[in-house]
């Protein structure tokens, strides 16, 4: 059975960026055997919907203290370095 | 069904070979375009400029001219659109990743969203269009936004 994990993907608005990184890695590790879950928030508001969350996911700087696993990334926006980020993420879900 | 990027932009909202001395310039000229055709609120334009000042849009593509998509939250916004300028020589916009760093940026696309799960397609079309390092380019060097428009239709096409 695969396994099932919560992503929370942030960035700025909540909408734009966060929406094609979390279509990205959700397709990617459904590839690898990992069913995301997948929710989206504004980067003002991780704080807050941390809860059961496995890793967030950031276009943009969150702060370093929220407990859980945090992975900043332009890589599915830009193009580079995709792979070496989806197997970041894939070895800390496994994890 | 798919939708050309093309297709999404139009005309009015494309400004070629601008030559701006800042990254707001470009911002308030594109929200300028925006609001004339009726996608986004007066408000736009400073909304994006403050989203920016705090978390900005820069996209380092590891090249000499790279990439920003300034935008701003839902309730700014009438209709989802795209504007886009391409400078005649690159002005600095803040790294998304590291506001700290500052990315010199040649392609500005401004994005009025309304709907996360509406515009998927059209954001990733945006992406699929930057990554291609050779269009980008090309959209570079157009001259008018009629070219340009045909460089966005033409990439379209071809990924079929």
């Amino acid at each position: 059975m695969a396994l099932q994990k919560n992503v929370l993907f942030a960035c700025g608005t909540g909408i734009a960026t966060s929406t094609l990184v979390s279509h990205a890695v959700t397709e990617a590790m459904k590839e690898r055997g990992i069913n995301i879950n997948s929710t989206q928030c504004k980067a003002t508001e991780v704080r807050s919907m941390l809860n059961g969350v496995d890793l967030v996911v950031s276009t943009t700087q969150l702060p370093t203290d929220l407990g859980v696993p945090v992975i900043t990334t332009l890589a599915f926006l830009t193009g580079v370095g995709k792979a070496d980020v989806l197997d970041k993420i894939e070895a800390t879900l496994r994890g | 069904m798919s939708q050309s990027l093309a297709g999404q932009i139009k005309r009015d909202a494309i400004v070629t070979r601008v030559d701006a001395a800042s990254g707001e310039e470009v911002i308030r000229l594109l929200a300028a375009r925006l609001e004339k055709l009726g996608y986004v609120r007066p408000s736009f334009a400073d909304a994006v400029l403050a989203r920016e000042a705090r978390m900005p849009t820069g996209l380092p593509m590891g090249r000499d001219s790279n990439v920003a998509v300034p935008h701003t939250d839902p309730e700014h916004v009438v209709k989802p659109g795209i504007a886009l300028a391409t400078l005649s020589h690159p002005v600095d916009f803040a790294n998304m990743e590291d506001p700290e760093e500052s990315v010199p940026v040649g392609l500005v696309f401004m994005l009025a969203l309304n709907d996360k799960d509406k515009q998927i397609e059209m954001l990733q079309q945006i992406m699929l269009t930057i990554q291609d390092e050779t269009l980008s380019q090309k959209l570079l060097d157009a001259g008018t936004a009629d070219e340009l428009l045909a460089l966005l239709d033409g990439a379209q096409q071809g990924e079929q």
